[in-house]
């Protein structure tokens, strides 16, 4: 599995993940069915599917921040070779911040509304740093200067609520990298923003993998966002991971029909007017469980009888697909299938 | 040439800001849209882009009178819409329908589908007896994609782009002219994105439509629209042909917008140049003085930007441009400011990212014709 990671191995690994959500009295959800992937220093890996398909579980999973009642997380998620599933609440809290950040897609829900925005890098830097005073004052209004928020000293005795939002998710930024932290997951960061200030972000994250070494988990569902930033991307469908590739391989090449229609569904800025977009058909609830067959089968136009448990009698598999790629399909698209975004 | 469906003219839409405890007092105004024109041809779509909170939503609502505009004039079908009384704006809203983001959202989860799509019809009194108002509403449903089935369920019964299917067959349902679509689709997955793209377009071609659609995603506007207009704090700061605007953008917003879009294609994205705007937008209460862009501007000069007004100017047939300094941005004899100068000066950044473009990499906005292979 783990194709990545130098020598010196993978800053994430994430092995055999699977989260359930069962309440009492109502049927289990499989949010998250079995994902795999790893990470490497410096490396950006894309998490990339449609609403509801198991981006942010994953992520939140990996962190140790889902609840724990009605839950059930099993697998294995280690974060420099040391196993995070199980460890107590203790030790994730003092690796989140300090080894491992994540930033939301709602910034305002993780700054604390009553406290200036000052108070909460500096809190930050000494529980994770130990330093107080005028030095973690200073290295505060540093951190907030190299995430371009101008005239950062007036800005740290500000409330968050009088920051814009996308002055907010800067600061967010400022705070996680307080600690330079070996692992980055950003959940959706420039999706409530502007696409200029998505700009902004975008370039901030590039800067702090390529400066830092960041191992950065970045999930969002803009295949755009994806081309411009993610070395290596897992597309997800219904739980599970459907297709892996280099980034370049992934958009030049898709196999797996999901991909192949996303890519078709896009509309592109430098796309001519008139060229009909190719949907998929049907919405992410046309889903069947992976158990009977593909979960894309009801949506997929390649299907064929063996996509079904019934008739083949297995699952379909993630299986490695050539170089650097793997793929969950049985009748993946020819690679002379037209390119990335392929109107003409 | 006829008359065109929608015309507007100086449209303002200003929002008093009220301080005090005992008495409101007005403190200022919010000018969230300040003097806008625009025509809008029959059964042609026009996409209005720009920045959250510069003012799209407002703008539609005041066409439609949702919002009673502080100045201007609405013309529809070469009638003043603030002269009607009553009676004829009735009749006339019934010409002008609008799509929501979430269009069933906002309304009564206890209703289902067949009482949401009829209550328009039956507040028009259209549709006849009951049989003609099942049949409609059959084959309204028949038109944006879904089963007659789809009647006796409840809007929580269905997927975000059912119910912009439904929503926008209760817009269409009263056979109006005009449709404001405001973000129709962008709550939407993209696979479901281009279902809703394909039927709006679709539909416009068989009823003969005219559309006004709002969005802040660039590409899909691009797909849609004949003619884009690109608006700034209240204003349109740049009007063209779809084609025309994406090819040659003019306005340095309309080009730093571009070139933020991200493009799904990993071959455009490394050799894009990005032209990064800093900090964001000012706030519409108190708006910059002279050019409203000029305090992010890459391309702002010592002289006329600050204090003086640009006004739209037509610098190619319907290309329309509010920029003093349009041509010489346009020809490249005005270089915006590097990353370096602008921490100098207000801090404004042009960086270039991924493999060498050439210096005119970003003149059409997303780089040079790409061809596949
Ligand atoms: N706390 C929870 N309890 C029960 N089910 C949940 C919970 N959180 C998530 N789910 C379910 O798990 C599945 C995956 O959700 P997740 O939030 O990971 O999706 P996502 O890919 O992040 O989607 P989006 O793009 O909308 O953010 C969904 O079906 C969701 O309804
Ligand atoms: N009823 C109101 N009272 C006061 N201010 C308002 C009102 N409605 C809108 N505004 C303000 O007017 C400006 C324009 O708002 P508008 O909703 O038209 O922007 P928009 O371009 O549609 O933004 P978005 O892309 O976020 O929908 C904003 O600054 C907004 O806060
Ligand atoms: S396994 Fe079958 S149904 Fe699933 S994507 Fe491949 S061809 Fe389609
Ligand atoms: S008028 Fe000046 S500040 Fe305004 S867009 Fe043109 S160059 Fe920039
Ligand atoms: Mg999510
Ligand atoms: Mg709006």
């Amino acid at each position: 599995m783990s194709a990545v990671g130098g020598a010196a191995g993978p800053v994430l690994q994430v092995e055999d993940l699977r989260v359930r959500f069962q309440r009492r009295g109502e049927v289990a959800t499989h949010a998250v069915d079995g994902v795999s992937f790893a990470v490497a220093p410096g490396e950006t890996v894309g998490l990339v599917g449609e609403s509801g398909c198991g981006k942010s579980v994953t992520s939140l999973a990996t962190m140790g921040l889902l609840p724990k009642r009605g839950v059930h997380v099993s697998g294995s998620v280690k974060l420099d070779g040391e196993e995070l599933l199980g460890a107590g609440d203790r030790t994730l809290r003092k690796l989140r911040g300090k080894d491992m950040a994540m930033v939301f897609q709602d910034p305002l829900s993780s700054l604390n509304p009553t406290v200036t925005i000052g108070t909460q890098v500096v809190e930050v830097l000494a529980e994770h740093r130990g330093m107080k005073g005028d030095a973690a004052r200073r290295e505060a209004e540093d951190l907030l200067d190299r995430v371009g928020i101008p005239d950062p000293r007036r800005r740290l005795g500000e409330y968050p609520h009088q920051l814009s939002g996308g002055m907010r998710q800067r600061a967010l930024i400022a705070m996680s990298l307080a600690c330079s932290p070996r692992l980055l997951i950003a959940d959706e960061p420039t999706t409530a923003l502007d696409v200029t200030i998505q700009a902004q972000i975008l370039e901030l994250l590039r800067d702090l993998v390529q400066g830092s070494g960041t191992a950065l988990v970045m999930i969002t569902h803009d295949l755009g966002v994806v081309a411009g930033l993610c070395d290596r991307v897992h597309v997800m469908y219904a739980g599970r991971i459907i297709e892996t590739a280099e980034r370049r391989d992934l958009f030049a090449r898709p196999r797996h029909p999901y991909t192949g229609g996303l890519l078709a569904s896009v509309p592109r800025l430098d796309g001519g007017r008139g060229a009909p977009l190719t949907p998929i058909r049907g919405s992410a609830r046309d889903t069947i469980p992976w158990t009977q067959g593909c979960a894309f089968a009801p949506r997929c136009d390649v299907a064929l009888d063996d996509c079904l448990v019934e008739v083949s009698g297995s699952e379909v598999e993630l299986a490695d697909d050539g170089a650097g790629r793997q793929l969950r399909c049985r009748h993946p698209l020819t690679p002379a299938v037209p390119t990335a975004g392929a109107h003409p | 040439m006829t008359e065109p469906l929608l015309r507007v003219e100086g449209l303002q839409v200003h929002f008093p800001i009220k301080r005090g405890v005992f008495v409101d007092r007005t403190v200022g105004h919010v000018k969230a849209v300040d003097g806008v024109d625009l025509t809008i041809d029959r059964g042609t779509t026009y996409g209005l882009v720009g920045e959250s909170g510069c003012g799209k939503s407002t703008l539609g609502r005041a066409i439609l009178r949702l919002e009673e505009p502080t100045a201007g004039q609405v013309w529809f079908d070469g009638v003043d819409v603030a002269s009607l009384r009553p009676e004829p704006l009735r009749h006339m809203r019934r010409r002008m329908q609008m799509v929501f983001q979430d269009p069933l959202g906002s309304l009564d989860p206890r209703q289902d589908v067949e009482s949401l799509l009829a209550e328009p019809l039956k507040a028009h009194g259209l549709g006849g007896s009951g049989a003609e108002i099942a049949k409609r509403l059959r084959e309204l449903l028949d038109s944006v994609g879904l089963p007659a089935a789809a009647l006796r369920r409840y809007p929580h019964e269905f997927s975000g782009g059912q119910r912009q299917r439904i929503g926008i067959a209760r817009a269409i349902t009263v056979e109006p002219d005009l449709l404001i679509a405001d973000e129709p689709v962008s709550a939407l997955d993209v696979s479901v994105q281009a279902q809703v793209v394909n039927l709006l377009e679709e539909l416009q071609e068989r009823l003969g439509l005219t559309y006004l659609v709002i969005a802040h995603d660039l590409a899909v506007v691009r797909h849609i629209s004949d003619v884009v207009g690109v608006m700034y704090l209240g204003s349109l700061v740049e009007q063209a042909p779809a084609d025309a605007l994406y090819e040659t953008p003019l306005h340095p917003y309309t080009r730093a917008l571009m070139s933020a879009v991200p493009v799904p294609d990993p071959v455009v994205e490394d050799a894009r140049e990005r032209i990064l705007l800093s900090g964001d937008l000012p706030s519409p209460a108190n708006p910059p003085s002279g050019c409203r862009f000029h305090t992010r501007c890459p391309w702002r000069q010592e002289t006329r930007c600050d204090d003086e007004v640009p006004v739209l100017r037509e610098l190619a047939p319907g290309h329309l441009v509010s920029c003093h300094w349009a041509e010489d941005v346009r020809d490249g004899v005005l270089q915006p400011r590097s990353a370096e100068q602008v921490a100098a000066t207000q801090g404004v950044a042009v960086a270039a990212t991924g493999t060498e473009a050439g210096s005119d990499g970003f003149v059409g906005g997303v780089d040079e014709p790409i061809s596949y292979h």
